[in-house]
This record gives C-alpha cells, sequence and structure tokens, in this order.
C-alpha cells in the first residue's frame, strides 16, 4: 500500500500526518518527496543512515565536430544552448537532460557529461525505514531525486511496508511525479477559505491522475470549517479529524513523533490508518483498474 | 551603424520595452539613414531561457549595438560572446536614447542581473 500525503500549501501538516502514520504502522517507510526542505528526518533521526549521489546528464560539445547547423539550438525547448560567433554555448543551469540535442546533432559533435545534482538518504528508526531526497541549492528540479526515491519504495513496498509518500507542497510536476505511483492521495488540510482553495487544488490534481483520495481536516477547530464543507459539497471522504492542539505544535516544534510520545495521537493515528487501509482496500476491490 | 532595441509594439512611435528576453519586438534602427524594421520576438512565450532565445535572435541579426534598460546573465553571456556592445537606457523614450547614444551619453550596461527564471520584470 502506497499512499501520498499532500496539500496544496506548505504547513498543513502534511510531515506532521505522514511522520506519525509511518511511526503507527509498524512495518513502513517514510519517504521525503519534498526535496527542496526535506523536513521528516529530523522526527525519526534515523540511524544506519548511507547516502547515494544523484547525477544528471548535460551535454558537451567538440567544436572541431560542430558544424553550426543549429539542429540541437532549435530542438532545445528549454533554450538552454545557443549558437554565437561559431561556437555552441551550453546553458546547464536550463537543462533538462532529455538528451535530445545528441539525438538531432548530424555530426555526433555532443557527448554527454554527468554532474552531482542532489543526494538521496537511507537510515531507519524504530522499524521505520526512512527514505530523505535533498536538492542541492541552485538546481531548478529535483524530478530526478524523487525518480531514485519511489524507484526504492518501490522496493521496500515489495517487502510488505507500508509506503508514506511526504509530498512536496502545491500541484507543480514534482507534486505530480511523486503521486504517480501512489494507491491512495490522502489530502490534508486546513480550517480556512484559503486552506479550501488550496484543498481544491491537490483534489482536482489527485483527480486528474484518477486516484482515489480522502482529506484529513487539520487544526480542527470545532466551528466553520470551509475545507469540511468542500468536502462534503465534491463527496470526497474524511478520514479523520486532528483537533487544533498546542501541545502538538509545541511536540513538532521539538522534533518529536507526537504518536510516540502520547497515547491519545498513537490512538488517533492508529485509527486513521485504520480508516485509510479500509479506503484503499475499497478502492481496490471497486477500481480495480487503477 | 545598426542599432538594435526591445520594443513594445511595432509602431515607430514605439517605446523601448522593460524587459529585454520577453520584449513582444526588437526594432532594428539604421543610424545612418534613420530606416527601422520590426523582428518578432518569439523568445517572448518561451516557458524558460527567453532571455537565451532573444539574444540568439539578436546576434543573429548582428546589430552593432544593442539598447537594453537591463540584461540577465544568460542573454549576456550570449551578446558579449558575439562581441556586440550593450548600453543601458535611460527612461522608456526610444527617440531620446538613440539621439543619446548617437551623443554618446549612453554608458556601456555593466550590471548585469542574475535572471528573472521566468518572473520578468515588466510583466
Amino acid at each position: 500500500m502506497k499512499i501520498a500525503v499532500l496539500s496544496g500549501k506548505g504547513g498543513t501538516g502534511k510531515t506532521m500526518v505522514s511522520v506519525n502514520l509511518a511511526s503507527v504502522s509498524g512495518y513502513s517507510a517514510y519517504v521525503d518527496c519534498d526535496v527542496e526542505e526535506p523536513n521528516g528526518h529530523l522526527f525519526f533521526r534515523p540511524t544506519n543512515q548511507e547516502e547515494e549521489s544523484i547525477m544528471v546528464r548535460s551535454p558537451r560539445v567538440n567544436d572541431d565536430l560542430c558544424s553550426g547547423s543549429r539542429k540541437c539550438v532549435e530542438f532545445c525547448r528549454f533554450n538552454a544552448l545557443a549558437y554565437v560567433g561559431g561556437k555552441l554555448l551550453i546553458f546547464d543551469d536550463l537543462c533538462h537532460s532529455c538528451g535530445g540535442c545528441l539525438l538531432v546533432c548530424p555530426e555526433k559533435a555532443l557527448t554527454e557529461v554527468e554532474k552531482p545534482m542532489g543526494k538521496v538518504q537511507m537510515g531507519s528508526s524504530a522499524g521505520v525505514e526512512v527514505l530523505t531526497g535533498i536538492l542541492n541549492l541552485g538546481e531548478a528540479s529535483g524530478i530526478p531525486i524523487i525518480h531514485r526515491l519511489l524507484e526504492k519504495a518501490r522496493n521496500l513496498e515489495d517487502q510488505g511496508r507500508e509506503i508514506f509518500v511526504d509530498c512536496p507542497p502545491g500541484t507543480a510536476c514534482i507534486v505530480m511525479e511523486s503521486i504517480q505511483d501512489a494507491d491512495y492521495c490522502l489530502l490534508v488540510a486546513e480550517p480556512s477559505i484559503f486552506g479550501a482553495h488550496n484543498l481544491a487544488m491537490v483534489h482536482e490534481l489527485a483527480t486528474l491522475f484518477h486516484k482515489p483520495c480522502g482529506v484529513v481536516l487539520n487544526k480542527e477547530l470545532g466551528g466553520e470549517n470551509p475545507s469540511r464543507d468542500y468536502c462534503l459539497e465534491k463527496n470526497i471522504p474524511i478520514l479523520g479529524e486532528i483537533p487544533y492542539d498546542t501541545r502538538l505544535g509545541s511536540l513538532n516544534s521539538m522534533g518529536t513523533i507526537a504518536a510516540r510520545a502520547l497515547d491519545n495521537y498513537r490512538q488517533l493515528f492508529d485509527s486513521l490508518l485504520e480508516t485509510i487501509r479500509k479506503e484503499v482496500g475499497h478502492e481496490k476491490i471497486t477500481h480495480p483498474q487503477r | 551603424m545598426i542599432i538594435m532595441i526591445p520594443v513594445v509594439n511595432e509602431s515607430a512611435d514605439t517605446q523601448v520595452a522593460a524587459n529585454f528576453g520577453r520584449a513582444p519586438y526588437f526594432m532594428l534602427r539604421d543610424t545612418a539613414t534613420g530606416a527601422m524594421e520590426f523582428v518578432k520576438n518569439t523568445a517572448a512565450d518561451s516557458p524558460g531561457g527567453a532571455g537565451i532565445k532573444a539574444a540568439q535572435i539578436v546576434v543573429d541579426h548582428g546589430p552593432g549595438a544593442l539598447l537594453v534598460p537591463q540584461c540577465g546573465q544568460n542573454a549576456a553571456d550570449v551578446i558579449q560572446g558575439a562581441g556586440i556592445p550593450m548600453y543601458q537606457t535611460r527612461g522608456f523614450d526610444l527617440e531620446k536614447n538613440l539621439d543619446a547614444l548617437i551623443r554618446g551619453e549612453l554608458e556601456v550596461l555593466t550590471e548585469i542581473h542574475s535572471g528573472f527564471h521566468g518572473h520578468g520584470a515588466g510583466k
């Protein structure tokens, strides 16, 4: 079972929810795909950590072979190439490593070099395998890191582990990559008009990808909740509610996993996970094509 | 000398565009005859790297100088790579800037910003 945890904005509680769910699962993996600011590891403090570099390719030109056909310049949709004064200029920071320039070059003047753009760390924390993606500063896209994280997550799922993917906020490419393999999308929402707007964004994304989804209402205050109204209007199951609680805020600020520290939170996340398992099972029966 | 300037539209009384990479048009102006020609900036709607593509268009027209209010690092690499001097415009009045250039009053653009990366000014 692979659960992607999403929200339309940062700070709704994606990491808090995914960290706690992975903790109560018992046999799980927590996958931090928020590669620009991964923070799940601050809660798990994984031990036996291993690390691998993630490389990207970018083109290099052999000036002696280049005939100035400019086929590569015309081909590149990201404008990473220019031909000036009889020489090809290559802008690595715009290159998306598609390799197309090599294919269209009539003189085979281009080759590729590899350079590190980030890393993936793996460690363990009380039965939870903790995977963290880290994008180097200044790099444009974390997609190659997400690919590697999900590849590793597939192996861990094959071992029978439940996988919890902590997605980046929003609905950009990097989120789409993060939810590709998911059996189910768990949307975390705040009780405000802004929160409901952001919930609608991720709900549209999950729908576009034909992913079944449910909502966790976080910071629930007991009064008016535009996110709840949205769920009722769109017929989205509300799988759980986490009451607004300053104790939870302080635990989070200290990097403490609430479900490991307090009984009531253990019970809350146990019961949320049970509900999610039932939903995923139900979806698998009613929509086996997913 | 042929001068190239990013401009906001294709009319004779057009103004200097605030942004280089995503300017809608470039004007080619012959300072000897006053003849003008407009080139559509096909880089303007690029999802990324507009400055580089726009600079490629400029370089391919081989002007004697480029007048711009500002320019990003990537575009500057291309233009400087072709040895085309860049002068910094003052205000958006096209004719005043051309006159200033001819009188030698425009300064060479030295401050290259690090690029807007899809969030160009003047939009």
